[in-house]
């Protein structure tokens, strides 16, 4: 008897999958604008030199806290004004994006690597061990994010890298927790067990069979941190405990900015506005992102 | 019910016991020798040396030092402040009050409107009130909030001249504290014009504070509200021909809270980190602003034990939710 079943190569099928999650995903009209600023982002971030007019760096002595070119006294050469050391805002913001976006990518590959595996190894081994590892993860859990950001940096000292170090730190639980749970959910199936009899050892089994499975959530999470690490990093930044000055962080300008709060608004409106807008943008997306994933939610 | 409590009891003693070895790391943690970062002084001779680390108990072995520790926190023993010498639990509960006012006016915003809004917007899914209530919770949820404070204060403070820029009220009125709260004690003073004033320093950064919760409890409110109307209980109150009004007021709101009340809960731990950030622009001087200051003023025993008393304090909340949603959702509580 020869066998009817029709091999789709797995190629065909991952190309279906993603023209469904697609279709999914571009019904929602959010989730395409938030798409469409998030990549303006991105190419600004990487175009930064070719696009950006000055050096985000450089002071022009005879220009300083020019307003934006609509207004009074604002001068041809400084599109959104410059701030109280003669520095050209739209260019410091323009180079403020790559900070942002390499923040929120450095911070979410630390914690999402470190939460799947703290994650994997609680839900798959159980037991003892998941009891250790969730106690230890609800300790994180027990202070409020930011304050524990804070005084990690504290203790490793002002900074980028610290502060990032110290965000992913703090989010990485989220995801311990999200990969344990979809693990204990997954452990049980049918297709496990065959993988097991098949004599898979433990790490095949929990990194090529398991996990992938437990994908969607992660991709959720993933999206939410990236845009909660650009708020957490801008706020570090706003206190004094993130990037330094003159680095053109969109938090650290605002901190440099505060004291000109009532004579010069464009110094502290513009940042402020780039962090909203892209955390809007990564939020949007995170939204839409859900909905696609969500077998529950789509066919409601 | 008393072993439900029992349970949950027993489940936070870890995490406590967590969190005192949190604080008490994070000075061992510190770059520099923990004896002069805890004495604060510079140029310590050996001798003094000596005399505070024995004070400190730092001569002993480390699991020695963490026992000794912890007898310290039972006995309500926080440790001095390195800058005002006072102990750090006096401060604290000097300090607190105002941080609570602050949290408490907030949570109020936050719930008296998002949960309306949330009913709303679920009922009429699809509405302009829908997409634009929703757009705005997204925008609200998605707000650098030291950046609105500032935004605020420029319009209200800066161009209208409404409102003060910081404190918790006018210098011209002195009163005594009778419950920390300056909202009431304001009254209590029966000053003219002290509750006004009070209430004017209040209004910005509990807005400020408020906008995040506020964002998270109409999101929360709007998605329990649609997945009750679909299910079959609420057909079935429909279906026997009850007013649109009871069936939402009555059978689908009480059920969708559950989960709301959650969420209202769990913002305890948002809005110590929101007061962070909100105390530093307004100058509240509440326990956030005091982190902070302590932190920059490397004021060590003040970061350890304010770490601990917020910690202790969002688990502690979180508990009583915990409690709440049991006592509030049959499923658990007959369980």
């Amino acid at each position: 008897m020869t066998d009817t079943t029709v091999k789709i190569p797995d190629a065909a099928i991952r190309r279906r999958m993603l023209r469904e999650f697609w279709f999914y995903f571009s019904q929602n009209r959010g989730a395409v604008i938030g798409l469409v600023v998030f990549a303006l982002l991105v190419l600004t971030a990487i175009l930064a030199p070719l696009i950006a007019p000055h050096d985000p760096t450089q002071q022009y002595r005879d220009a300083l806290l020019v307003p934006p070119i609509w207004q009074d006294g604002g001068r041809a050469g400084f599109l959104l004004g410059t701030d109280a050391v003669g520095r050209d805002m739209l260019s410091r913001l323009i180079f403020g994006a790559q900070y942002s976006l390499f923040i929120g990518i450095v911070v979410v590959a630390i914690a999402l690597t470190g939460g799947i595996v703290i994650g994997l190894v609680a839900g798959f081994f159980g037991g003892w061990v998941d009891s250790v590892i969730m106690r230890i993860m609800d300790v994180v859990l027990a202070f409020p994010s930011l304050l524990l950001a804070l005084v990690l940096v504290a203790v490793l000292g002002p900074g980028l890298t610290n502060a990032m170090i110290a965000i992913a730190i703090v989010y990485q639980p989220h995801f311990a927790r999200l990969t344990r749970a979809a693990v204990m959910g997954e452990k049980a199936r049918e297709y496990v067990t065959a993988a097991k009899v098949a004599g898979a050892g433990n790490l095949r089994l929990m990194f090529r069979t398991i996990l992938p499975n437990c994908l969607a959530p992660l991709i959720v999470q993933a999206t939410l941190s990236f845009s909660s690490a650009v708020l957490d990093s801008a706020a570090l930044g706003f206190l004094g405990m993130g990037a330094q000055p003159p680095a053109s962080e969109w938090g650290t300008m605002l901190a440099e900015a505060r004291e000109f709060i009532l004579r010069a608004w464009w110094v502290v409106t513009f940042p402020g506005l780039a962090i909203l807008v892209s955390v809007l943008a990564i939020n949007l997306m995170g939204d839409g992102l859900r909905d696609a994933l969500d077998p529950k939610l789509k066919r409601s | 019910m008393f072993r439900f409590i029992l349970k949950k009891l027993l489940y936070l003693v870890p995490t406590m016991l967590g969190i005192t070895l949190v604080a008490f790391g994070f000075i061992r943690l510190l770059p520099g020798d923990p004896v002069l970062l805890m004495a604060g002084e510079r140029g310590v001779s050996p001798e003094r040396y000596a005399q505070i680390a024995a004070q400190l108990g730092y001569d002993k072995p480390v699991w020695q030092q963490y026992l000794h520790y912890l007898g310290n926190l039972l006995q309500g023993d926080l440790g001095n402040s390195l800058v005002t010498k006072k102990p750090v639990l006096n401060e604290f509960l000097a300090l607190f009050p105002a941080t609570v006012e602050l949290a408490l006016v907030a949570i109020t915003i936050a719930t008296v409107i998002g949960v309306p809004v949330g009913v709303i917007a679920a009922i009429k899914r699809g509405s302009w009130f829908d997409q634009v209530s929703m757009t705005t919770a997204l925008v609200g949820f998605s707000m650098p909030i030291f950046w609105w404070g500032l935004l605020l204060i420029i319009l209200f403070s800066g161009v209208l001249g409404w409102t003060p820029v910081s404190g918790r009220i006018s210098l011209m009125y002195f009163f005594p504290q009778v419950t920390g709260f300056m909202l009431i004690d304001s009254l209590l003073s029966g000053q003219d014009g002290a509750f006004a004033s009070a209430l004017s320093h209040l209004i910005l950064p509990s807005i400020v504070l408020a906008t995040i919760p506020l964002a998270v409890i109409a999101r929360q409110t709007r998605s329990a509200m649609l997945e009750v109307m679909g299910e079959d209980y609420v057909r079935t109150a429909r279906a026997k021909g009850l007013s649109p009004r009871r069936v939402i007021g009555v059978h689908a709101l009480r059920n969708a809270m559950i989960p709301v009340i959650t969420t209202i809960g769990l913002q305890v731990g948002v809005l110590m980190a929101g007061a962070i950030l909100t105390e530093t622009i307004f100058s509240w001087p509440g326990i956030g602003k005091w982190m902070i200051d302590s932190i920059s003023r490397r004021d060590y025993p003040v970061v350890q034990s304010g770490l601990l008393l917020i910690a202790a304090i969002v688990m502690i909340v979180n508990l009583v939710v915990d409690l709440t949603y049991g006592l509030i959702n049959p499923r658990i509580r007959h369980k």
